[in-house]
């Protein structure tokens, strides 16, 4: 089974988010990076199929050369060859492009993505990458089992699961529950050192396709202070919640 | 020209999301000067929609569980069919499936998570959440077919008088060779998803024993339950209702979060509720500075009292 990894490089989750350039930019001034908690998930569940069914995992990021820590620490985690398209990511279509480009060459049985990012968080790459490559898809998903080419999913639907049952190839949005955060690896040293020593191919990418523009950024008004109400007046929490905010 | 509306329902009845996503279609429907259609897949309450502003609605009724595939082409169909050049869902899981697909589908710009009606129609420009709610981006649409994924609860409902008129649409439609096998689904509790309230407990709650006191506050509420990480990453609380960052998004109207320290990751993915009350013990908890109202107290003290007050409230506005 050959699986392809889609790894985001994304702002630490503690991180504060500013804007440069009177909003036009996001500013990674003192911003540490990491594998997006998705697609972490996804790469571990990807380990396990490795370990277990014998899978070979590429991981591929699209982006510039900061990227590559990125990369690398998938590869210490335990991927075998890593791949960054150089290209600039305007939007959530032309990095399904990329993706794409690279996805329809490697000929993948199984293409894990996050469900969504934590920066742009669209959710909408995974789905585009699928619906390119006319591979089946399956998001949010929190089980996945694979026999042969059939595979079995379980998907968080709004009030609970659903189980599916599809062919590969399969393009997967992971999430939490696909593997516990227990489960996540920490690359020893001994990954680390591997990890040097594995392939990082660089592409140039082939297409130049966006199909939205991010104008400009702007941060949520700051709020005014809390209203803080006194724990034997109870009355007075619910008479704000019904006739200031009107919201009971 | 035409703006669409994908209405989604569930067991044939239209979800209060879909009513939402038509208000603010028709919201723009008026403003580019023409009408609203809506789409539904075998709904039985498809004249509602008229109340919202729905001139039309392609009702499906020969498809029977959904599929994002399916649903996308038939979809894809109607668009074809009514020559519309804007396409509106809602963000709930099953519309931001089927999204990304149909955007490929119809060559068209998707912008997800939307808060606004759009600044510009020319270009078209909306206002969007990113970084998980920790800014907005205000984004612009190139393309000539464009679809727009409203955020739960940013526009409200906005009643109209109009009937829609009902008309039954059969797509031509291809295999799928992705199927469901099995549903798992609670039918008597509110989703987070869904709901206009939300109550959330953290650590500060000491253990599972301790949440049938949040169950009754969101019984009283007619509200979801919801939880901060580390209390689902204890098993105190299922999976499905860790709320935050890298958890379920939450955009209700009112946020009830008791002892729960207000941590970074726990605000970006609750940020985009309109309302936000804290319950915790320690006053210098983050928290209270991303709140809008808060009590300094004990929960075990503090609850049973609101759980008592509002059942009087209700019964007296009943
Ligand atoms: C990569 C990453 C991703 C994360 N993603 C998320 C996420 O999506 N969602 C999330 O929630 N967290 C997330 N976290 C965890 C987050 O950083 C916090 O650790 C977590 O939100 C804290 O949960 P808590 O408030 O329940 O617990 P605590 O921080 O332990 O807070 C408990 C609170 O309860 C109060 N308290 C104690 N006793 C009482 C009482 N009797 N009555 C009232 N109040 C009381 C305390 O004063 C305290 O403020 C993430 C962390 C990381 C590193
Ligand atoms: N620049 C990128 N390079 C590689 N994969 C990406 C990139 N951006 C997004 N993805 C993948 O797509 C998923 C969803 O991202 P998004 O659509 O931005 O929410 C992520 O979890 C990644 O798996």
């Amino acid at each position: 089974m050959k699986i392809l990894v889609c790894i985001s490089h994304v702002p630490d989750t503690t991180s504060k988010i500013n804007f440069s350039d009177s909003g036009s930019k996001f500013d990674s001034n003192g911003v540490q990076y990491v594998i997006n908690p998705n697609d972490e998930f996804g790469l571990t569940r990807a380990m396990w199929f490795k370990e277990k069914q014998n899978a070979s995992i590429d991981v591929i990021s699209v982006g510039g050369s900061e990227t590559e820590t990125t990369l690398r620490k998938a590869l210490a985690i335990g991927a075998d060859t890593a791949i960054r398209v150089n290209a600039s990511t305007p939007d959530g279509l032309s990095v399904a492009k990329h993706l794409a480009d690279v996805a329809k060459k490697g000929s993948y049985d199984l293409i894990i993505t996050g469900r969504e990012s934590i920066d742009y968080n669209g959710g909408m790459v995974p789905g585009m990458l699928a619906a390119i490559l006319n591979a089946n898809f399956v998001t949010n998903c929190i089980s996945l089992e694979i026999e042969g080419t059939i595979a079995t999913a379980v998907r968080e639907i709004d009030g609970g699961k659903e189980t599916l049952s599809t062919l590969l190839p399969l393009v997967i949005g992971a999430q939490k529950g696909l593997v516990e955060e227990s489960d996540l690896r920490i690359p020893n040293m001994r990954g680390i050192m591997m990890a040097r020593k594995k392939p990082l191919t660089v592409v140039n990418p082939e297409s130049n396709n966006s199909a939205t523009k991010s104008v400009s950024f702007e941060k949520p008004a700051s709020r005014g202070d809390v209203k803080l109400v006194k724990a034997d007046n109870i009355d007075e929490l619910i008479n704000l919640l019904h006739n200031e905010a009107k919201v009971i | 020209m035409s703006v669409l509306v994908y209405t989604e329902s569930d067991k044939g009845i239209l979800k209060k999301a879909a009513l939402e996503a038509a208000s603010y279609g028709k919201a723009i429907a008026d403003a580019m000067g023409t009408s609203l259609i809506a789409i539904t897949f075998k709904v039985s309450d498809a004249s509602k929609l008229g109340n919202y502003g729905v001139d039309k609605v392609l009702n499906i009724e020969s498809i029977d569980e959904f599929n994002a595939f399916i649903y996308a082409d038939a979809i894809k169909q109607a668009v074809e069919k009514e020559n519309s050049t804007l396409i509106v869902l809602s963000s709930s899981a099953d519309s931001k499936y089927i999204a990304p697909l149909l955007a490929i589908g119809l060559n068209a710009g998707y912008v997800p998570n939307v808060v606004e009606t759009p600044s510009n129609l020319n270009p078209f420009t909306v206002k969007r959440t990113a970084f998980t709610n920790k800014a907005y981006c205000n984004t612009e649409i190139l393309t000539a077919v464009k679809i727009v994924g409203v955020s739960n609860n940013s526009f409200g409902l906005i009643e109209n008088t109009g009937a829609a008129q009902i008309e039954a649409f059969s797509p031509i439609l291809a295999e799928s060779s992705t199927s469901v096998t099995s549903v798992d689904k609670a039918n008597d509790k509110v989703t987070i998803a869904d709901a206009e309230v939300v109550v959330s407990a953290g650590r500060g709650l000491k253990g599972p024993e301790n949440w049938k006191m949040i169950e009754e506050l969101a019984d009283v509420l007619g509200a979801a339950t919801a939880c901060s990480k580390p209390v689902s990453d204890l098993g105190w609380r299922p999976h499905s209702e860790h709320v935050g960052q890298t958890g379920k998004p939450v955009a209700t109207n009112l946020y009830i979060a008791i002892g729960i320290s207000g941590a970074i990751q726990h605000l970006a993915g609750i940020n985009a509720s309109k309302v936000k009350v804290v319950i915790n013990t320690d006053a210098e908890a983050p928290f209270f500075k991303a709140a809008d109202y808060g009590i300094v107290g004990d929960a075990f003290e503090v609850v049973p009292k609101l759980i008592e007050k509002l059942k009087a409230f209700k019964a007296e506005n009943a």
